[in-house]
């Protein structure tokens, strides 16, 4: 109790709400992060970038404490991922990257699931799901089995349900792939809403290099495992040289990183698999 | 305030094995043909081994041969659905929807009480839905004051079978392995329960092989609680199905909290 005590105080004192240090994932001989280091300061809007395959999956994973890691300590929220799993669970809400939502279940019972499992209070569920839908522009479907839904909406249902309830920090994974400019403007600014109002951290990967410039107070460039790159937009420009973020992101990370990601993907998938 | 923060935590807790629960039960319902799907494999047993082994088994001098057979078919029933909706688990796995529970605040360990106590509870309707047909068939009740008896059996079994498949499915990666547990793991367990044939005069070793299967104490006793007759002591039947379900439960809990994706 008085070790946990002292941590939470030594968190408050630095401000760091993630602390990453010589985190490394291994699936076999892959080395999909590689130990990386770095914090994220509580209520900091922080994107995660890198091309497919860079590690970023991965670590939001271990993060989230849905993969545990090969070595390194990692904090989150104070709370250590690997002896304080429940804890640190209680801290964080995520969108996920690929889909996870049930399509038997209609769009407003997948909201209400989740509000129910993630401590929503019931007096302010129906309210809450009413405006999140309403956001996203699903309300007037949500009685649809999700399974009848288009791509888009699924995203869009997604992100709702992860903003459901208000947790310390917010992991997205390239939370707006694939939607249109209009839904994504509108999802951007009710988070950054979020982020001012409640003081909740942001940590999202994106590969709208726009979204970053315009939103992000820090950032981390990930790529082959490793981090290559960290700072402020402005401070990346300035190391690299370049006018804009797509460019110093590119000139970071190189031109023949695709093909090498497509197999590391895999690599982990088939470990996952034979696992 | 200690107080009200330990009922808040029950509360947490309930909340999230019934919406568990709930969501097992609603895509049961909701998938009409599964449940249609699911009571013909009874029926064409009831049907073609009920009618089919019927004269011999009465000309043998035992009896009413589906009397016999109702309680093994309703034990068939639950295990194959209880099974099933176990290794959902696997669905959800590939689905994406696993991450969703995994990554809430709550217990694993209540997560998959919910999702177990859900599956049962889907499982032990089937086998009503069985029983109720086994009647139409000229299966009769002997009586009905055993009756809540028989359903605590129908439950038991159900919550064993569901605890045991989201135990496997917790430890395999994709729905090709459901097959081989399939083949290898329910069918033996169901043929060799004495759920079929009566176990007087038997081979030995197939005798053994029938008394370390837990599906044999269930069809006991269900047969017991539904036609007052047996090969063991009902307390038994009880106690090790009982003892089994919550050793089920215990080995899925710890298998199911380490799943990583």
């Amino acid at each position: 109790m008085a070790k946990k005590m002292k941590i939470k105080i030594s968190n408050m004192e630095n401000d760091n709400i993630i602390e990453i240090k010589n985190l490394t994932k291994k699936f076999k001989d892959l080395t999909a992060v590689d130990n990386i280091s770095f914090n994220v300061k509580k209520g900091e809007f922080f994107a995660f970038l890198g091309p497919n395959g860079a590690g970023k999956s991965t670590t939001i994973k271990i993060l989230t404490t849905l993969l545990s890691p090969t070595s390194g300590s990692i904090n989150v929220n104070g709370y250590n991922i690997l002896e304080e799993k429940n804890k640190v669970r209680e801290s964080f809400g995520i969108v996920f990257q690929d889909q996870s939502l049930d399509v038997e279940l209609t769009a407003y019972e997948n909201m209400h699931f989740h509000a129910v499992l993630y401590r929503v209070p019931k007096k302010e569920r129906k309210q809450k799901i009413k405006e999140l839908l309403e956001m996203v522009e699903l309300w007037d479907k949500r009685n649809k089995q999700v399974k009848k839904y288009s791509g888009g909406m699924k995203r869009r249902l997604e992100i709702a349900r992860g903003l459901l309830h208000h947790p310390n920090i917010l992991f997205l994974d390239e939370p707006t792939l694939g939607l249109d400019p209009q839904t994504r403007r509108h999802i951007w600014s009710y988070i950054s809403k979020l982020n001012k109002r409640e003081n909740i951290t942001i940590f999202f990967s994106t590969h709208y290099m726009d979204e970053v410039e315009k939103i992000a107070d820090k950032v981390a460039i990930i790529d082959n495992g490793k981090i290559v790159s960290q700072g402020t937009v402005a401070e990346i420009l300035e190391k690299q040289q370049r006018a804009n973020l797509e460019e110093a992101f590119i000139s970071l990370t190189g031109k023949n990183i695709k093909e090498e990601s497509a197999d590391n993907l895999d690599v982990i998938k088939q470990y996952i698999r034979k696992k | 305030m200690l107080l009200s923060n330990i009922s808040e935590k029950n509360n947490y807790m309930l909340n999230t094995i019934y919406i568990l629960w709930l969501r097992q039960i609603k895509r049961y319902a909701r998938s009409k043909a599964r449940i249609l799907g699911s009571l013909g494999q009874p029926i064409l047993f009831l049907v073609a081994l009920g009618f089919g082994f019927g004269p011999m088994y009465q000309a043998s001098g035992q009896g009413d041969f589906i009397q016999f057979l109702a309680p093994g078919i309703i034990a068939m029933s639950i295990i194959f659905t209880a099974m099933y909706t176990g290794m959902e688990v696997i669905w959800d796995k590939q689905f994406g929807f696993l991450k969703e529970t995994l990554v809430a605040p709550a217990s694993r360990f209540n997560i998959m009480l919910g999702r177990t106590f859900g599956g049962a509870t889907v499982a032990f309707l089937q086998g009503v839905f069985v029983l109720l047909i086994s009647t139409f068939f000229g299966f009769s009740i002997e009586s009905y004051i055993y009756l809540p008896l028989a359903f605590l059996f129908m439950f038991l079994i159900a919550i064993f079978f569901t605890a045991f498949g989201t135990a496997i499915a917790s430890v395999l990666e994709d729905m090709q392995g459901f097959h081989l547990i399939m083949s290898f793991i329910v069918m033996p367990t169901f043929f060799l329960s004495g759920a079929l044939f009566p176990l007087d005069g038997i081979n030995r070793t197939l005798y053994y092989i029938i008394r370390v299967n837990p599906l044999t104490y269930g069809v006991d006793g269900l047969r017991q609680s539904l036609i007052l007759e047996g090969s063991f002591n009902l307390g038994f039947d009880i106690l090790i199905l009982s003892a089994l379900a919550l050793l089920a439960i215990f080995i899925g809990s710890r298998l199911f909290n380490r799943i990583q994706i």
